[in-house]
Parts: C-alpha cells; structure tokens; sequence
C-alpha cells in the first residue's frame, strides 16, 4: 500500500493547485467533479461515505435499501428502518452503529476504495465534458487504476497535503479534525475531482461565517476561517491533518466533520489500516487516531483490522446505509451545479447504476445500492484490498464520484445529523460544519431567501450584456462549414450565476427558447416553436433524495419548493408559479446543516433543481404495488422460425436476479398462437403446468391465482420453464397468431396489481379481437406523394392500451418480423400505456445475427434498467404560460396530467406550450416537472425537476436564446402528429415552412443586411442543416423506398426518444477514425479515449484513403475506403487488406496495436453513452450495404431530396417569395 | 285534439291582450261573410270547403312539424349543454378523458339523427329558409363523423382530446352548436304560433 500511496500522491499534488489557484474556474469545475457522482450508483460509495449517512440524507436511503436488498433477506429487515428513517435524525442511528461496529470501519475501507474505484470515472467524466483538468483525469485514472492502494495511500497524501496547508492554521477545531480524519478519507476522492478543493475552502468560511469570509478561498485562510468559526468543544486534533483534508479534499466538508463521527471512524479506520500497511500513513493515522480517541470513545481503531471488517462491514454496510443516504443526498445537492456541466459527459449509462452491469446497478438506483458496499466488504476483509477492491470498484465507476458529491453537499442536511451525532456522541464535535454549504457564490445566490427576496426576479442581472456570439450573423450560403468539430451542448440560459448553478441539467429538461418572449405576438413573430423537453426519469448520477414529513408544496397550485422560490422572510415563502404566499412550515424551518431553525433557504429542496422526494401515504391511492412482470410471447411457427425464444429464454435466465423489484416481485408467461398457453408456476408443483385456452372469442383465466407468481419462491419452476421454452414449440404447425385475444388475457391477469408486460409479436395478428389486414402496398414505398396508413386501423389496441393504463400496466411491444405487421396499429398498445416499443426489422436468429445482437443487448438493458410502477407526471409552469400539446408515449388523464403506468429511464416527453398572458411583470418563468411513482422496492417517490428561464422583450434576445437542438425534436415531434393527422406531405411542408419562416423573421428584424442573402442568427445556423436531416429522415422522407414499419418505427423513435438520442437519430455523428490521436483525448476508466473531430455528412469529407465511423444512435458503421492504408486494416480489422475484409463484420477485434486500442476505445466510449448498446457494422466501400452508409449523409444530394446547398437556396427562394 | 287544445290555449292568451277585440271582430265578420256567400251561390262553398281543408290540413301539418322540431331542439338544447358541462368538467380536472370521451361519444349519433331529422322535415315542408340555415350544421355532423380515423375511438378520442387545444375548439363547437340550437329554438317557436295563428 505504500509505495502505491506515493504514487498517488504526485498526482493529487499536481490537482490541487489548479484547484486553489483559479478560484473561479476550478470553482465550477470543483462541483462538477463531486456532481458526477451518482448518489443512486454511490450506494457503496455512500456507505464509505458515512459521513454523508450521519447527514441523514435519503440519497443513501435510497441506495441504501437497495443495497440491503441486494445484500440478503437478513438485511432486508433492516432495510426498512433506514429507508424509513430518512429523516434527518438517521444521523444519530448511524452514528451508534458506527460507533458500536469498529469492524464496520474496517469493512468500509473497502469500500471506501470502491468509492474511489468509483470515483475515478466520475472525474472522467468531468474531464471530457470540461476539456480541461487533464491532470485531474489523469490522477483519476491512476485512482481507478489501483483503487485500493490509492485509498490508503490517500491519508498519507492527504497529509503531506496537509502539512503544507496546515502551517498557518494550528488551531483546528476538534470537529474539523473530525472531519479532517474523514477527509482523509476522501482524499482519493478529491484526487479525482480537483475543483471540488475550492468549494471547501469556500465551505469552510460560508458554513458558519458572514459571507465577508467568502471571498478568501485559499485553504489556509479556509483553515483559519474554520478555526475561527468552528470553535470545537473537542480537542484540537493536529492542525496538519485538518488542513489536508481541506487542501486536498475540497470535499472534506463540514458536514462532514458534522457527520463526522461516522466519516471520522472511517479515517480512521482508513488511516489504522494504512499506518499498518504502510509507514507512510503513519503521519496521518496518528492524527486520526488522535482525533477519534479526542472525540469519541471509539475503541475503533484497534478494532479496524481488516479481517474482522468483513463480516461486520455487512452489518455496518446495512444499517450505515441509511445514514448513508442522507448524507449522499446533500452531496448531490452541492454537485448540482457541476451536473450541468459534467452530466453531458456521465449521462446515464456509465454513471448510473443502470450501466453497471452487475446486478446492483438497479438497486444502486434505487434505493441505495448496497451491493458495492458488500463488494467493498468482500473486498475488505484483507488488509490490503488492493487487488480484490479493484475489480469491485471497477464495475461501478460512477459511484465514487457521488460520495464525493454527497459529502459537500450533505451540509444541507448532514447539519441536522451532525448535531444529532453531536448530542449522542461526545459533544464535541461541532456540527457547526452546517456550513458546508456550497461555494460561497452559491450560497449568495442561493439563500436570497434572506437578503435578497426577489432573487429569482434579479436572474437576468448579470445577464444584461448581449451574446455577441449566439447572434452573430451567418451568411449561410457561403460559410459551408457550419457544423461544429465539437458536438453541439445545450445553450446556457442567459441567467445571473447564482440561477444557472442552481438550474436544471440541460440532459433532463430543455427548452427550445432559453430566452422566454414576453408575450405570444413576440413569440409569434419569431416564428420559432415553444415547447420543452424532458427526459424526466433519466438514469442520474447523483440525486438528493430528501424524507420529511411534510413536502413543502404551494398552496394554491401545488408547486414543490424549488431553488427558485423567494423567501419574503423567514417564515413565508412567495411559490415561483403563481405568486401566492405560503407559510413555511415547522419542519422546514429547522435547517439540519446549521442545527438551527429559521435557515429554510439552506434545505436540499432549494438547494438543488432536481431532487426526490420520499412520499407519504398521501400520495399514493392503494399501497404500493409490487413490480410484476408478464411476458407475453408468439409461439407461432414464424415466430420459433425466427428463433427470438432461445435469445429472450437466455438473457431473461442471465438476467432472472436482476430484474428490479424486491421479495414481492412477481412473475409470469404467457404463449400464444391460435390458442392461448398459460403457464402454471404455482410453488410447489414438480414441474411448470401448461394450460391452453382455445376459446378466443371469450378469453378467460383457468387459474386466476397461479399464473403470476412470486419470483423467489417459484424460481426453479420459472427456470425450467425458461429453459423448456424455446424447444416446446420446435415443430408447431400453426401459423395464426391471436395477439387480441392474448392481451386481453394478459389485462385480466395484470389488472389487479398492475405492472409490466412484455409482448413479442413476430407477424400480423390474424384470430380474433384486433386482428389485422396487410394495408401496405409495396409499389407505394417510394411514392413521393401521399403515404397512407400511418395511423391504426383499429381502436382495439388503443382501448386495451387505456384499459391497461387505468389498471397500471404497461404494454412493451417487441416486434421481430421479417414482413409488414402493422406496427402503426400494433404500437398503439405502448404509445397510450407508456410503453416502450422495439422493433427489429427482418430479424432472424441466424439468418440476421447483427439484429440478433441487438436483441440480446437491448433485451439486457430493458430487463435491469430501473423502473417506476403506477406513475403520474404533473408539469406545471409559470402563470401566463400553458401547455397546448404533449408528445410522447403516455395518457394524458386531464389537461397537465399524464398518466404512465410504467417509467422507465428511457423514455423522453415534449410539450408544446404558448404564452396565454404577457409575462411583462416578471423576468424569470420557471418548469416543473413532479414525477410520482412506485419504486421496484415499493417505495413511493417523488422525482422533481424545476427550470428556471428569464423572460425577454426583444426579437433579437429570443433568437440569441434559440436551443437549435431541442427545436429540432419538438419540431419533429410535430410533424409526426402531423403526418398522422394529415398527411405526410403537409408534415414535410410545415418542416421547411419552420425554416423559411424563421429565417425570414430574422432577415425581416436586421434591415440592414443585404436581401440577396440567406442570413441567419449563430444559434440558428445548424437550422436549416437538421430541417433537412430531418426530411431525409427514414420518417419522412419520401422517394426512397421505405418500408411503412420503418417509417412508423422512426416516427415512434421520434415521439419517445429523449433528446440527445434523438439528435444523433436525425443528425449522425461522423468521425475519421484511421488517424485517431491523441490529441484532445480524455480520459475514462483509465483508458484514453482519442476525440476525433465531427465530420460533415457529406461524401465530399470521405476520403478513399479514409475509414470512417459513423454514430447513427442505434448503428454504428464503419466505412472503410478502397485505398484505405493497409496498416489501418491490418492493425484494427485484422485483415491483410482491404480485399480479404468480410462483407459482414459486426466486431472490430481486439489486436493488440496501438490503434486498434484507439478506435475500440473511441467506440466502446461511444456505447457507454446510452443505454441501448448499438450494432457495429463494417461496410466496405464496394459492398451494397454500403447504400445504407450513404443514405445518412444527409448534406448530399440524392435522386429524390435536395443537397444542403440546394436548400439553402431553396429556403431563400421562398424567404423572396 | 291536441293541437287544438294548445291552440285553443295559445288563444286565450293572446286574448288577454290586444289582438281580442280584433278577433270579435274577424269572426264576426266571417259569420257575416258566410252569410253572404250562402247568399250568393252553392257550389264555391263546397270548391272553398276542399281548399280550405287542404289549406287545414296543410297548417295542421306546419303545426306538427314545428312543434316537433321544436322539441327536437329543446333535445339538441339539452344536448349541448350536456356537452358543455361535460367537456367543462374534463377542463376543470371533474372527470377524466377517458369516461368523459365514452359519455361524449354515446351522444354523437343521436345528436347527428335527431338534427338531420329537422332538417329533413324542413326540406319535404319546403321551409328553405330554414333548410338552408340547417344544412351547413348537419352537414358539419356528418362530415365530422365520417372523418374520425379508422384508430380513434370517436369524435371524441382520449388520447387526443387535451392535444393540440381539441378540448377547446370541441368546446366552442358545443358552445357555437347552443348558440345555433337557441336560435333555432325561437325561429320554431315563432313558426309554431304564427302556424296555429293561422290554422
């Protein structure tokens, strides 16, 4: 552990001084790096994190109950109490346990080396969406490297850091010493986000001192400052170790030391087990010992030794977890800021738990993930973890980030726990540390409450000066390189600081004008749409899950407190809504952080723009429901021809213990083809029972109470069933298929629990209700006028669809046909029950392996990712603003309601909204989203959003606000409604019409420039480039031959995809991958990953020299030129040359050159960016897949659709008109 | 005998204002004239009789024509704002699309019969005026029945009811169809006395 120590420490050196030397830069960055953490991944993390549990927050609860889960039955029990307790006070229940269990300490190193491992891809993260901190990266990436040697070595880092920072500062509080031991913990955390440093520093004065402390940021005025401020009752613990943490850990927060009891065990633990494995620990762990005898009686230290940690680490995983959770949700709250920036990077799938692949992943979601924290155990139990916690941490990058957020952040609520720990524990430590606060500029923006009562309305303060950039005229016709190198991010709202920190992750919630008109008629004369969009439920990295008895909610409309809310004093709070007055409740008065009433504007609730509540039996209608599942499946001789059933029988038998739910989960199958097969699974029985129902025209259940069926009880029925499946109906001679009747069987087995059915359908239903006939005719597939049929030819679907709605259930369509199946009628089923729908065209399990891939990899996803039973999503916004029109799949029960039986992380919604009354009386408008539902562990929670946007009076401040991007999807959200309520070519009309529309507004507002001209806004250039990616979209584009499903599928995509998979739908991403670099690359797990530039869609930027990749969201190609460099194709495609590549190559293998490691990281970064990993084609420039390449560059003319020149110079026509 | 009777009711109320004397006057007049053609000749009483039967009948047939298609309207009346108060009740959150679509819907097909039924009648008793006033409101029926898509569930469809502002342009349809059904109501009204005034 020593030498792996000394290592580490270089590079945390190297961080921390650009943290400390650019206040400002490093300030944003700082959070950024805590933020990327997931609190939901951290679960492990959290644990470690203790210190944020003592915090009480939910976050851990949250993680934590998974975890316990996770973990086994016996912990399950427990489970419950620290789910439930997340209250505030969870801190003192943690700290007991702490206390009590020294040997948890030691289980938690381990996991505290998870967190790291965790950690390490969190700064990652940052580092790609930054661009910046290379070192950062870098150390990170040693972090993951030696994960747990890095832990270890942390302290000793933590103290020569220490060291330097403490000289000024002899006088550290007993608590911070606290505190300090526990960040010497983190440290390895900090290592990895640099930036953080700062906002501790800043921490540090703001918690407990008037802001005039804020200014000074250094870590040595820091330690003064808290010296000053937190006079502790404890000892003072060697000033060196509490100046370490702070240096190095910006981290190390207060609130930390507040929890500090727990965290503080922690360290020592930490430090015990590095002074024993390594002298250069030693320094430190005296500290810590020091400190923990000085402030607790903790015998712990002794106890610390590894071997025992291992069964006690369970123990104290389990109850710390909740503890735990509190403490991560503040820390996700403080990380907020730094999500906007680092969560483009993260996103879903390598944060979140859905990504990790392990089983944890869901639970990490959900509740707290305590798997990591088992793993961590496991891990512990030898001294040097090193090698074992590696691996562990390994799989779940994401999670170490969040601790670190957790820690910062817990001030909010870690505040309370600490006074509550104080008060159990020796009243020494001071919980003052309450004022862990964010970074002094957040906290002047954000606790306005008290001085600044009209924070919210101030928003446009700083703002004032124009955006020279977003305006800045292009003269479209002649700049022809208007697409970017880099990819397009979301526009920042033009709002003061303090707002945009707080404001809500472009990634979940987006507005197409970030600069709100004042009213319709100027909103109207931009001629641009007004919509959002949210992608509500998305996989997070982090998120503040708050317990309280009372969720603070307006009176008058039910708004949720927000950071956008302003405090008319310390009682009152004025709702951002509608502008009513309401009280502030009891509860909400006490601030935790600062152990002290009257500090609500300091809650995680009006801390952070995206948190989860906790809900009451208030808000639910009947207890929660358990998740249960039913898979509905084709058994017809097209179906067992195709073969699906051995690849969903496999990856539903891989998949069996990761399926989300918790002991109630429930199970069941159901078969058809002409006739209807239930399956009996009832437990006990020797073997699964088959009942076939052939009365079709009257479906009725034979054993109402058997057929679904808990999961763990009837486990190796459901095995053998799964197993016997696929052969069952190897030699079926019928080919009818009665999906009506089947789904109707289906409803009448879900409607009493509700839940999720899964139906795979391979062909046109042909028996009974809802049975369909063929409508496509082949000759009109590349008609270029009217496209009939894209609507259903049948309500059937679309009653059953609302009758599943109202009992919960949630109808997934999996559709694997090689022929016309009407999905337009079929999908119906899932657009109105908010399903989801897949759709494989041509699929055959041998015939089509690529499409068999993809099954088996969305088939993974689909089964672990997180989901939300009986859900309901309320949006509301400012007064003077409604919502006219949703999209999306879902019903919309009354006018701001949608009713989603299921929610699953994938799914995105739009909203068109319109200026009912002028906004002239106020400058900021705000959204919210709430979002209601059952967790798979039965919990109800509350998933709240808010957006906040100023308002603008000019034409030219709109359109400097365009988000081009969200736009784009809104507009093609409208044009499949549209093409449906129309007509196709009314669609495509309105589509260009948008432009014309737009850019001759814009022309008509300078008339200055020259008519001849086709001129456009810089935020709006990438306008008429996506108007006809879209038009050459599968969709709606017309005179290419298109298949109705396809076109259908694509229309599907468009309604539900959330935005940034949308975009790389409409508009791909092309890279030049035969001379990838090292140039600009970033740095994930440990791995460097080349960032080529973008490429223009168009032929001209392919070279036959070249090999291109191309990222359509779904499908990856490859295009390799004739003349491609034979060292390319030999160093990546392993082939001797181009000639000897295979026509059909859907895996770039894995040879061991420099390049090949480029490109396949380059891809593999690609995948771990969504949730659906895509397929991988190779196409050769001769092949005749290569039209499918070629079809995506949309810049290019084809026989049937306009260059992009040629519509420019379309659009300008009509612009003359 | 009914007719009459409401007639004979009618009667007395306009009685009791001005036009009574003015009546005393005609009958007697009438008597006095019946007199005098019994004077005159014997066979124009029995050419007159035969008009005047027809003529009879003929203002016996306006009178039951108006009559119904007076409370035809007071049914189209009573539907419309059923209509109002439903769709008002889904706006106001009261209801929710779903049972509030199924009420809807239950109601299309009587209220497109029993209007094109008036206006029918209005044809065969050659009222152009009010045929024509009828016709672009049956033909709208119509026209907004047979264009609902193969996939919705009627005029009134669910999924769709709170997009695109279908809420309240359905509102002002039940509103613009009250507003019509009340002028409607009076013109029949009016019709109906002027007919039995007549008979």
């Amino acid at each position: 552990m020593s030498a792996p120590a000394g290592s580490p420490r270089p590079a945390a050196s190297a961080r921390i001084p650009p943290r400390l030397g650019g206040a400002g830069a490093s300030g944003a960055a700082a959070p950024a790096g805590p933020g990327p953490a997931p609190p939901q991944q951290n679960g492990p993390a959290q644990n470690q994190m203790q210190f944020p549990s003592g915090y009480g927050l939910h976050p851990q609860n949250y993680i934590a109950p998974s975890g316990h889960y996770a973990q086994g039955p016996g912990k399950m029990t427990s489970l419950p109490l620290d789910s439930q307790r997340g209250d505030y006070y969870s801190g003192l229940y943690t700290v007991p346990t702490q206390n009590v269990v020294t040997p948890n300490t030691a289980g938690q190193q381990p996991g505290a080396q998870q967190m790291y491992g965790r950690v390490l891809p969190a700064p990652h993260m940052a580092g790609s969406a930054l661009g910046s901190f290379p070192g950062a990266t870098s150390s990170a990436s040693h972090v993951h490297m030696s994960a747990s040697v890095n832990h270890h070595n942390s302290p000793a880092v933590g103290a020569a850091n220490s060291s330097v920072a403490s000289q000024g500062f002899p006088s550290t509080c007993g608590h911070y010493a606290m505190s300090t031991v526990s960040n010497a913990a983190y440290p390895r955390v900090s290592y990895s986000s640099p930036p953080a440093g700062d906002p501790y520093g800043q921490q540090m004065f703001t918690s407990q001192n008037a802001p005039p402390v804020r200014p000074i940021r250094d870590n040595s005025f820091s330690g003064q400052n808290t010296a000053i401020s937190h006079p502790s009752p404890l000892p003072p613990p060697p000033p060196q170790q509490y100046h370490q943490e702070q240096s190095l850990s910006g981290y190390s927060t207060l609130s930390w030391s507040a929890s500090g009891l727990p965290s503080t065990q922690d360290n020592l633990l930490r430090n015990h087990t590095g002074s024993l494995a390594t002298a250069n620990n030693n320094p430190t762990s005296p500290v810590a010992d020091s400190l923990s005898s000085s402030v607790m009686q903790n015998v712990q230290p002794p106890v610390s030794s590894p071997v025992v940690s291992t069964v006690l680490s369970g123990a104290s995983s389990a109850r710390t977890p909740a503890a735990a959770c509190h403490p991560a949700e503040p820390a996700a709250s403080v990380t907020q800021p730094s999500e906007l920036f680092q969560q483009k990077g993260v996103d879903s799938s390598s944060t979140t738990s859905s990504a990790s692949p392990g089983p944890n992943s869901y639970d990490a979601l959900e509740g707290g993930s305590y798997p990591d924290m088992l793993s961590s155990s496991a891990s512990s139990p030898a001294p040097d973890p090193a090698p074992e916690s590696d691996p562990t941490s390994a799989p779940a990058p994401a999670a170490p980030q969040p601790s670190k957020v957790a820690k910062p952040f817990g001030y909010g609520y870690p505040a309370l726990q600490p006074g509550y720990q104080n008060a159990a524990a020796p009243p020494g430590s001071g919980p003052p540390s309450a004022s862990p606060v964010y970074s002094g500029f957040q906290q002047y923006a954000q606790y306005p409450g008290l001085n600044q009562l009209s924070s919210g309305l101030g928003g446009l303060s700083l703002q004032s000066a124009p955006q020279p950039e977003s305006l800045r005229p292009v003269n479209l016709t002649q700049d022809r390189n208007v697409l970017p190198v880099t990819p397009v991010w979301a526009p920042v709202p033009n709002l003061n600081l303090d707002l945009r920190k707080l404001n809500c992750s472009p990634d979940s919630f987006r507005c197409t004008l970030t600069s709100i008109p004042q009213t319709q008629a100027l909103l109207n004369k931009a001629k641009l749409p007004l919509g959002l969009l949210l992608h509500p439920f998305r996989d997070l990295t982090q998120l503040p899950v708050i317990t309280s008895n009372t969720i603070v909610r307006c009176r008058s409309c039910r708004t949720y407190i927000n950071p956008f809310v302003s405090f008319i004093d310390q009682r009152r709070w004025k709702c951002n809504l509608c502008y009513r007055v309401n009280d502030v409740p009891e509860e909400f008065m006490y601030n935790p952080l600062t152990r002290s009433y009257g500090e609500p504007h300091k809650r995680p609730e009006v801390q952070n723009s995206t948190v989860e509540f906790i809900a009451s039996s208030d808000y639910m209608l009947r207890p929660p429901q358990p998740a249960v599942y039913l898979f509905v499946l084709d058994v017809s001789h097209n179906a067992v021809e195709a073969g699906y059933l051995t690849i969903l029988c496999q990856s539903l038998l891989e998949n069996l213990d990761k399926l989300p739910g918790d002991s109630r989960t429930r199970i069941g199958f159901l078969t058809f083809d002409s006739t209807i097969h239930f399956y009996d699974l009832q437990e006990g029985l020797s073997q699964p029972q088959m009942l076939i129902v052939s009365e079709i025209d009257d479906v009725f259940l034979p054993t109402p109470d058997s057929l679904l069926v808990n999961l763990h009880e009837s486990k190796e029925l459901i095995k053998d069933l799964l197993n016997a499946l696929p052969t069952m109906f190897t030699n079926t001679r019928e080919t009818h298929s009665a999906l009506g009747p089947a789904l109707q069987a289906a409803f009448k087995l879900m409607s009493p629990t509700g839940g999720r059915v899964s139906v795979f359908q391979t062909q046109l239903p042909s028996l009974g209700a809802g049975l369909l006939q063929s409508r496509e005719d082949p000759n009109q597939r590349s008609s270029t006028k009217v496209v009939q049929h894209l609507g259903p030819a049948t309500d059937f679907y679309k009653k059953l669809a609302l009758d599943c709605s109202g009992q919960q259930t949630a109808v997934d369509l999996f559709l694997l046909s090689s022929q016309y199946s009407d999905l337009a009628s079929l999908a119906c089923m899932s657009k109105y029950s908010a399903g989801c729908i897949y759709y494989y065209p041509s699929f055959h399990c041998t015939h089509n392996p690529s499409q068999a891939e993809k099954l088996q990899k969305d088939l993974r996803r689909y089964l672990t990712r997180k989901i939300g039973f009986e859900a309901v999503m309320r949006i509301r916004c400012t007064k003077g603003l409604s919502m006219h029109t949703f999209h999306g799949n879902f019903f919309v029960r009354s006018t701001d309601l949608l009713s989603l039986a299921n929610i699953n992380p994938d799914a995105g919604f739009a909203v068109q909204l319109s200026i009912e009354e002028s906004l002239t009386d106020t400058s900021l408008v705000c959204f919210q989203t709430a979002l209601l539902y059952t967790s798979s562990k039965g919990e109800r929670r509350i998933r709240v959003h808010t957006l906040c946007l100023p308002v603008v009076s000019s034409l030219a401040d709109v359109y400097a606000g365009v988000d081009v991007q969200a736009a784009i999807c809104l507009l093609a959200n409208m044009a499949v409604d549209r093409s449906v309520s129309s007509s196709l070519s009314d669609a495509r009309d309105a589509l260009v019409n948008a432009v014309v529309d737009s850019l001759s507004a814009y022309g008509s507002t300078i008339s200055n420039l020259q008519h001849s001209a086709l001129i456009a806004p810089s935020s709006l250039k990438l306008f008429p480039l996506y108007v006809l990616a879209l038009l050459k979209q599968k969709a709606f584009r017309t005179g290419t031959s298109t298949r109705l499903d396809d076109r259908v599928y694509a229309m599907c995509q468009i309604k539900c995809q959330p935005l940034v998979h949308l975009m790389k739908m409409i508009h791909p991403n092309l890279y030049r991958i035969d001379r990838l670099t090292d140039e600009g690359a970033i740095h994930v797990n440990d791995r460097v990953v080349p960032q080529p530039p973008l490429q223009k869609l168009s032929a001209e930027k392919l070279t036959r020299e070249g090999a291109f990749l191309m990222d359509c969201g779904s499908v990856f190609y490859i295009w390799i030129g004739k003349s491609c460099d034979n060292n390319f194709i030999e160093d990546v495609l392993g082939c001797p040359n181009f000639a000897s590549i295979p026509q059909k190559m859907t895996h770039l293998p894995e040879l061991d050159t420099l390049s090949s490691e480029r490109a396949r990281s380059f891809i593999t970064w690609l995948r771990d960016n969504r949730p659906l990993s895509p397929v991988l084609h190779v196409v050769k420039d001769e092949s005749p897949a290569k039209t499918e390449f070629f079809q995506h560059l949309i810049e290019d003319r084809t026989e049937a659709a306009f260059s992009y020149y040629e519509f420019l110079l379309h659009i300008q026509q009509q612009i003359c008109k | 005998m009914h007719q009459n009777y409401g007639f004979r009711l009618f009667k007395v109320d306009h009685n009791s204002r001005h036009a009574a004397p003015r009546r005393r006057g005609r009958r007697a007049p009438v008597s006095w004239d019946q007199g005098l053609s019994g004077r005159v000749g014997v066979r124009q009483p029995v050419l007159r009789k035969k008009r005047r039967r027809r003529r009879r009948r003929r203002r016996r047939m306006e009178v039951v024509v108006f009559v119904f298609s007076l409370l035809d309207c007071c049914a189209l009346i009573f539907l419309s704002v059923y209509f109002i108060i439903t769709l008002s009740d889904l706006e106001c959150d009261y209801i929710n699309a779903r049972s509030c679509c199924s009420k809807l819907n239950k109601w299309v097909i009587p209220e497109l019969i029993g209007h094109a039924i008036v206006t029918v009648l209005m044809l065969i008793s050659l009222h152009w005026f009010i045929f024509l006033l009828n016709l672009p409101v049956a033909t709208w029926n119509i026209y907004r029945f047979i264009m609902v898509p193969s996939g919705n569930m009627g005029v009134f469809d669910p999924t769709e009811i709170h997009n695109r502002g279908q809420l309240k342009s359905h509102m002002k349809e039940a509103m613009i169809k009250l507003g019509f059904h009340l002028l409607c109501f009076f013109m029949y009204l009016y019709s109906m006395i002027l007919a039995l005034i007549n008979d």
